[in-house]
């Protein structure tokens, strides 16, 4: 028996920030202290909280270290673990009471309004131990279906609870697995599963296989039961080390227990499973991409139909899902789907996980009720926008997606509502932006992206995202014309309808959301010929107020290409010819005399 | 894309064709195997170059424009030899937003040389990723497998100087 239990995150983001070495000192130390049998180290997966990172739980007291530093741990060892005195000045303040007590991590802002479902054991177990996660009814579900259930019990469960792709597309779980079972009765058939999380931002697919991988795998073999597959793949990003070598594990672990294999649970029913690695192919996200890809091709899309229920990999009926999807199958069948629709709102049940990133304090992973609202998310979750700046636009979907402006700060977030106001749920990336992001260069941004990435086979997707990106480009450079702003729309139409496959017929959606939402901010590039957010340089001219400059000379020791001149203690002035525009002087001058515009 | 004269010859060593022999031999009938032998051929070479697409055609028995078709469609293949250092600095959403277009801007003032590009001297070269996923950290970069977040321009600086 341990006495105390330390969880240190051993996600992407807190490893990036130094938590393996925390680990290895952290050890180091329990050992000098002669405390190794009485305290026990668990790496587990992602708390959520990466902007605290690295993150450090001591159990039983629940105290909340962040922002850990090697530095730092020989004090917790000897303070905390070996004399019983928390190390309050690393404590994260939301856990603190004013009078000084501990609350609870589930009582802060961030976590106070989330449910984890998808999420439920990432933080909270190792995920290279498949005990731990029998401890938490793992493998349960999969025991319960193969031995009690039939498939159409298995599937009619599903579409009662109404989950619905997590990837995006936000299809019904349950009738695609109909699909799979009963277009083509027997045969060889296929149960994949998404792993190629390619929406920039968001990354809550990589935390759970890097948290909770073994949720996985035990959906994936729910899945093969219910529509009579008895092969699955993953295939995952090659950027995903970690969860790569997470998963393998925890693969090989489920074999040793006989919980992958033949006849599992003696039922007969047997599942084998195996990871095929992505290699950096943002198309490869798209169904009939990612198998023709896992088939040692070209990851080039495929009409559709066929749809995969049919023929899909290799040409046989396949299953589809991605790795959130799957995470909430085990909880539906162990707490049946009327618990799962209970969540949510009318036609989208359960939780979605949001990835929050950009201008926001809290970033990281929060897991909330579909139907929760955007202000709660930034606000409270995300505890608002640092430096105190306006909220501008939350970007939601990727470069499939689109933005919403704070008129719709209220909107109830489902994926209905955001496909009303011409957003998408997506995968789950939310990206906030503030004052100080100009949303044409955020509509090139993302089409230089869907430029880089389309697959080439289709030419409305082909030229025409390239053409849409030269007229942003245009237009950002301060030589668009009204003209190319209804050329530019008229352009967006015609490549979501002509394309073959999603990624060309919504990589126009960031163009129309920011027109839609941001069309004065297009007209301010092109008519008044300014960027009113202060980003895009070409438009920009840097101005010296010569009553507010007091002539100390720091602007003109900053400037790289010496573009500005005046003697000490005289008003200096820029030479705009000269200026490049990198805004090291406005940086330096201690007393707010120069300004962009 | 018009096959470029790769800047460096090919050295590859017995020691390395035979392990890539051996990996062929492996997979060479498994369903889809191409992917994974070009994966692994990679990790043995460092990269891909044309002498390496012959080997894998001629024993898999595959036209050698279909092993060249999937070695040009993904990023993560190179034809060409990466440098000492491989610097990826993050071009994704939440690092966008947060500045990384800038850092980016800088190192390749700095190392002189644009995006896929490697230094003269073998010592850098510069790529720009889509996201890691380590959005909490944004804006980063990564060198090798070693991650730098929450970066500003003027840390290229000491970032580089810990490699030179």
């Amino acid at each position: 028996m341990y006495r105390s239990h330390v969880l240190v995150c051993g996600g992407t983001g807190c490893t990036s920030s130094g938590s393996e070495e925390i680990i290895r000192v952290l050890k180091d130390e329990l050992d000098k202290n002669g405390l190794t049998s009485e305290v026990s180290v668990v790496k587990t997966g992602c708390h959520g909280l990466c902007a605290l990172g690295p993150i450090m739980i001591v159990y039983p007291e629940a105290v909340f270290y962040s922002m850990v530093e090697t530095k730092d741990v020989p004090e917790i060892v000897s303070e905390h673990l070996l004399k019983g005195r928390v190390v309050s000045r690393l404590v994260y303040d939301e856990t603190v009471s004013s009078e000084g007590e501990i609350k609870s991590l589930a009582d802060t802002n961030f976590y106070k309004k989330q449910h984890r479902i998808a999420l439920r054991n990432c933080g909270v177990i190792n995920p290279e131990n498949i005990e731990e996660y029998i401890g938490t009814r793992g493998y349960e579900a999969l025991g319960k279906v193969v031995t009690e259930m039939t498939p159409d019990d298995v599937i009619k469960c599903i579409l009662d609870s109404g989950l619905r792709g997590r990837g995006g597309g936000g299809f019904p779980t349950g009738r695609k697995w109909q699909l799979a079972k009963d277009l083509v009765k027997g045969g060889q058939k296929y149960v994949c599963c998404n792993a190629d999380e390619g929406d920039p931002g968001a990354f809550m697919d990589r935390s759970i296989l890097e948290g909770d991988p073994h949720a996985l795998i035990e959906a994936m073999a729910i899945a093969g039961y219910a529509i009579g597959a008895n092969q699955g793949y993953v295939y995952v990003r090659a950027e995903y080390p970690i969860a790569v070598e997470r998963l393998q594990i925890a693969i090989n672990q489920a074999k040793e227990y006989g919980l992958l294999g033949e006849n599992i649970f003696g039922s007969g029913f047997s599942f084998d499973l195996g990871i095929r690695l992505g290699a950096g192919a943002f198309v490869c996200g798209e169904e009939t991409a990612l198998m023709t890809s896992i088939e040692g091709n070209r990851g080039e899309p495929r009409p559709r139909p066929p749809f995969p229920a049919e023929k899909g990999l290799f040409g046989k009926p396949t299953v589809l899902n991605n790795v959130e999807t799957y995470a909430n199958i085990p909880q539906i069948i162990l707490n049946g789907p009327e618990w799962f629709s209970a969540m949510g709102t009318e036609k989208s049940k359960g939780t979605k996980v949001f990835a929050l990133g950009g201008k926001i304090k809290n970033t990281g992973l929060v897991e909330i009720p579909m139907g929760t609202t955007l202000r709660e998310v930034v606000e409270e979750i995300g505890g608002g926008i640092p430096n105190g700046k306006k909220f501008k636009a939350a970007q939601t979907g990727g470069p499939s997606g689109g933005c919403i402006p704070a008129e719709y700060f209220d909107i109830e977030m489902d994926y209905d509502n955001l496909i009303a106001i011409g957003s998408m749920m997506g995968s789950g990336g939310l990206i906030v932006m503030d004052e100080d992001n100009c949303m044409v260069d955020i509509a090139k941004f993302f089409l230089e992206f869907t430029v880089d990435e389309s697959c080439g086979k289709c030419t409305p997707c082909r030229i025409g995202t390239k053409r849409l990106y030269e007229i942003l480009d245009k237009i950002t450079k301060g030589n668009g014309t009204l003209e190319d702003i209804d050329k530019l729309e008229e352009l967006c139409y015609f490549i979501k309808e002509n394309s073959l496959c999603g990624l060309g017929q919504t990589a126009p959606n960031p163009v129309l959301s920011t027109l839609k939402f941001f069309r004065d901010e297009y007209v301010a590039h092109v008519v008044d010929k300014k960027c009113p957010a202060g980003v895009c340089k070409d438009l920009l001219r840097y101005t010296i107020d010569p009553d507010k400059c007091k002539g100390c000379t720091m602007c003109a020791r900053v400037c790289p290409n010496n573009a500005i001149s005046g003697a000490v203690k005289t008003p200096h002035v820029i030479d705009t010819d000269k200026c490049v525009k990198c805004g090291a002087c406005m940086e330096k001058c201690k007393f707010g005399a120069i300004s962009k515009c | 894309m018009a096959m470029k004269k790769p800047s460096v010859p090919f050295s590859g060593t017995k020691e390395q064709e035979a392990q890539l022999l051996e990996v062929i031999a492996e997979h060479k009938n498994d369903q889809g195997a191409l992917m994974p032998i070009l994966q692994k051929a990679q990790g043995i070479y460092g990269y891909l170059p044309m002498e390496v697409l012959v080997i894998i055609s001629n024993e898999m028995n595959v036209p050698l424009e279909k092993a060249y078709g999937v070695a040009t469609f993904y990023s993560q293949f190179s034809l060409n030899p990466k440098g000492k250092y491989t610097i990826s600095v993050c071009l994704g959403t939440a690092c966008y937003v947060k500045g990384s277009g800038d850092i980016f801007a800088k190192l390749e003032e700095k190392l002189g040389i644009g995006n896929g590009g490697c230094t003269p001297d073998g010592k850098f070269s510069l790529d720009a990723c889509r996201c890691i996923g380590a959005c909490g950290l944004a804006p980063v970069l990564t060198v090798n497998d070693e991650v730098f977040g929450r970066l500003t321009v003027d840390d290229v600086d000491s970032v580089l100087a810990k490699f030179a």
